[in-house]
């Protein structure tokens, strides 16, 4: 069985300014996206043998991408996996040209969620189930994982909070010198512990944007890469599961952790032949839709030993100048989380850093970058994508 | 022997002081949380009735009430299936009258009597609305009472009735009427309640050669506080020594079940011999004398009426009390945000037996409890290899929980723990009944069918997470 590494390379992919984008629809997003990809690689629309279109809520199937760039009458498929749906996008773009079927493919994700009366909340799922239980906004779940991990490593709720923020203040750092990103503001620990409480221990500034933004990403193979350019960047491992509700079924799971995360990184990893993450990872996009799960993510994917995250946290290690930048653009923290664009966002974010091209983000000599999607909760589904440099 | 085999109280946690309606008022009044309605309080009074007896020896349930939720839909199905009693059941509702406990109560001992039914639930409750600033907001409280009556294990034998029909309009409530209507005070306590429940009482006191002093104690409906007194004296019985007292100041007026909460109340405290007098009323009333066996002093009524009088959360805060009842909202029903209350009626009915009964899987396989109910097991994966359980008299301990302070304007805030129950499964629910301040992880907490919210035209149920409120924390 082979893996991914090294057969698929991406040459070219854009991404939208996130945010309220209350004059831009669906359509202007995968637009705006995908010509920016098409200009970056100097592929166009013509040169598309086929591609993927993921999204939650905006776009029932591939004709929603077709539509608006006009794609004739080649193969499109909406895929959708939760907030991994952009990830997905990529994934099922990537396999088939690892799979020799296609040669030049695109891959975009696309949410436009503040068309929606109050952004994420006003969603409608398919009707599956009585839904007599709670259904509550994620962050319940991410609060519950707070709590607990505060519990289990002797942490007070206030000291835990101070951790949190220190999290929330990098990514709002790093987003004020993101021009896309949804927030731009430099904020303080005593801001992010002062907000208004939104599930508790979490807070206002615990939470993540609720944006509207497309990305879209050009993938081929290696050779024809080669030929075309020398700025593009190679996939080296992708890792994807599914769990089944293991948060509530089994009374096993110690809400500090998550298996998905941990076995979506175990998956990449392997196929990238990376055996020391904090050593051989440059820098991370990770889903920190909010901050305790950016936390506990520090230990899922290998970073920080189990139940060290804080040293790290307060030792500044995912800070741009830190010895692993994490959300080097921001994070959904700041640059916003459209559910199916978050995914290509963050490997925008992977693909500029590795190419040079992040300005006062540069991250010196990254060669390695990886992304982190967590969907659904409770059931999630996570994805993890690693892309490194060609050279 | 036909007779009250055992009984269950149930008075909500939450108290509403009278000052906060009116300065200067005294007393308190037992008020339903805003998940609270008179099926789920007949359901918590029915499983403090049952207590661990077996629930399949149940032949009939009869529920009593002025406020079902439904006018079409019986009540008192939904109970049997919250108390996870067999299939094989007679139900009945008794509606539109304060006298339908009694009513109940006649037909079961009938049925018993008559060898048609061997074990009766009778349970009645009320969550009865007077219009803000009225006399009956001041009054009107509210909880639910169950018997279960039978004729073997007796605790207190009927022995004789005596019934009359009236029709008087003194309290009434039109199908388009929200708050209870009366007439006059003083007709409606003189003519009504007064003279129809005295005749009663002397029906029933002649038909038995009986006396007033053949009684230890005698319980009426009560209107009010003072009326039951002036009713004792009229028949001859000695207010201070032998009427049972009425529970207005500190519960209130429940309505329907008042007389079963009056009458448990005197059970509670009463020793083998004594006799009691039980009076209803509402469109005429119906009398009851009832002996004391010697039985009752095994009934343990730890989780009682008194016990419940006592375990409780004072509100001095007429506002909340006006949010619960939907006056402060105008989606006067709705408690969560829009998209949190919708569901499919297929759904819910293809997951009946874990959101009324309250059943998880038991893996037969590996012994793994799942909550809901689940085919493939998560331990072993063993497919369709497990036994129902029930899971609501089962207690749990909170891992952890979150409290959402924006998804709801009246459960605020909304207070999520994820439960490990005693015996094995996990499950995630909403909690009532609690003081967001005190709830903690490793808290320990029991289970209540209550009310989650009105969508599509129709009420939603399923079981929640509270505090244990009496006994064993």
């Amino acid at each position: 069985m082979g893996g991914i590494k090294d057969r698929v390379a991406v040459v070219g992919m854009g991404c939208t300014k996130f945010g309220e984008l209350w004059d831009k629809s669906p359509d202007d997003l995968a637009v705006d996206a995908c010509y920016e990809a098409f200009e970056d690689s100097g592929i166009g629309p013509k040169d598309i043998q086929a591609a993927w279109y993921g999204s939650v809520y905006s776009g029932g199937s591939g004709t929603a991408l077709a539509r608006p760039l006009k794609l004739e009458n080649i193969p499109i498929t909406r895929v959708e996996n939760i907030c991994c749906t952009g990830t997905e996008a990529l994934r099922n773009a990537a396999y088939s040209v690892a799979a020799g079927i296609h040669d030049i493919v695109l891959a975009c994700g696309v949410e436009k969620l503040k068309d929606h009366y109050g952004g994420f909340s006003s969603l409608h799922n398919p009707q599956d189930w009585s839904r007599v239980d709670p259904f509550l906004p994620p962050v319940n779940f991410f609060a519950k994982i707070a709590l607990r991990y505060f519990y289990r490593y002797g942490m007070t709720v206030e000291e835990g909070k101070r951790v949190l923020a220190k999290i929330a203040v990098k990514n709002h750092q790093n987003g004020a010198k993101n021009p896309k990103a949804h927030l731009r503001k430099v904020i303080t620990e005593e801001q992010v512990i002062k907000s208004p409480t939104i599930s508790y221990p979490l807070g206002l500034f615990d939470s993540c944007g609720l944006s509207d933004g497309g990305a879209a990403a050009i993938l081929t193979t290696p050779e024809i890469a080669r030929e075309m350019t020398s700025d593009y960047i190679l996939i080296k491992g992708i890792g994807l599961c599914c769990s089944p509700e293991q948060t509530v079924l089994g009374t096993e799971f110690d809400y500090t952790h998550l298996d998905e995360n941990v076995n979506s990184a175990r998956m990449a990893y392997k196929e990238a032949e990376i055996t020391d993450p904090r050593n051989e990872v440059d820098l991370a996009e990770v889903h920190d839709c909010f901050t305790s799960h950016e936390l506990i993510l520090y230990e899922d994917l290998g970073f920080s030993p189990r139940g060290r995250a804080r040293e790290d946290v307060e030792a500044g290690t995912f800070t741009l100048k830190g010895e692993l930048p994490v959300n080097s653009d921001g994070g959904l923290k700041c640059f916003g989380h459209p559910l199916g664009a978050s995914g290509l966002r963050m490997g925008y974010e992977i693909y500029n850093q590795l190419l040079e091209r992040a300005g006062e983000r540069q991250i010196s000599n990254a060669r390695i970058g990886l992304t982190h999607n967590l969907g659904g909760v409770p059931g999630p589904n996570c994805a993890v994508v690693i892309y490194g440099r060609h050279d | 022997m036909v007779g009250i085999v055992s009984f269950g109280a149930y008075v909500p946690f939450w108290r509403l002081s009278r000052e906060s309606i009116t300065p200067g008022a005294k007393g308190e009044k037992a008020i339903a949380h805003f998940d609270e309605d008179s099926i789920t309080m007949a359901v918590s009074a029915t499983l403090n009735c049952l207590g661990d007896r077996d629930r399949r020896s149940i032949d009939r349930l009869y529920f009593a009430s002025t406020t079902a939720p439904y006018k079409e839909k019986q009540a008192s199905s939904f109970v049997a299936a919250a108390c996870d009693l067999p299939r094989h059941l007679v139900t009945a509702d008794f509606s539109n009258s304060l006298k339908g406990a009694t009513a109940a109560l006649m037909s079961a001992s009938d049925a018993i009597g008559a060898k048609t039914a061997a074990k009766v639930i009778v349970t009645a409750a009320d969550s009865r609305l007077g219009a803000p600033g009225s006399e009956f907001e001041m009054n009107c409280g509210d909880g639910g009472a169950a018997l279960l009556l039978g004729d073997t294990d007796v605790v207190a034998a009927l022995e004789g009735s005596y019934s009359v029909s009236d029709q008087i309009m003194d309290v009434w409530r039109t199908q388009n009427d929200r708050f209870i209507r009366s007439w006059e005070t003083r007709f409606a306590i003189t003519e009504g309640y007064m003279k129809v429940t005295a005749e009663a009482v002397a029906g029933l006191l002649s038909q038995g050669n009986m006396s007033p002093k053949d009684f230890s104690k005698v319980v009426f409906y009560a209107p009010d506080q003072r009326s039951p007194m002036g009713l004792a004296k009229m028949l001859g019985f000695d207010p201070s020594t032998q009427l049972q007292d009425p529970l207005i100041g500190y519960i209130g007026n429940t309505g329907t079940p008042h007389v079963l909460l009056s009458l448990i109340a005197a059970l509670e405290q009463a020793q083998p011999g004594d006799r009691i007098l039980l009076a209803g009323y509402g469109d005429g009333s119906d009398a009851f004398a009832l002996q004391v066996t010697e039985a009752i002093k095994d009934l343990n009524h730890d989780k009682g009426l008194i016990a419940q009088v006592g375990a409780k959360k004072t509100l001095n805060d007429y506002r909340t009390y006006l949010l619960w009842r939907g006056f402060l909202n105008p989606d006067s029903e709705r408690v969560y945000v829009e998209t949190l209350e919708s569901t499919s009626v297929p759904a819910m009915w293809r997951e009946r037996n874990r959101i009324l009964n309250f059943h998880g899987s038991l893996c037969k396989n590996c012994g793994t409890v799942q909550v809901p109910p689940q085919r493939v097991c998560i331990s072993c994966q063993s497919k369709d290899q497990s036994d129902e359980v029930r899971m609501s008299d089962k207690k749990g301990t909170i891992f952890t929980f979150s409290m959402d302070a924006v998804s709801s304007k009246v459960d605020t805030p909304v207070v999520i723990p994820i439960v490990d129950f005693e015996g094995g499964g996990r499950g995630e629910f909403y909690m009532t009944d609690r003081i967001p301040e005190e709830v903690s992880i490793g808290m320990t907490v029991e289970m209540t069918f209550r009310k989650l919210f009105f969508a599509e035209g129709l009420y939603h149920y399923n079981w929640k997470a509270m505090p244990v409120r009496i006994g064993n924390k």
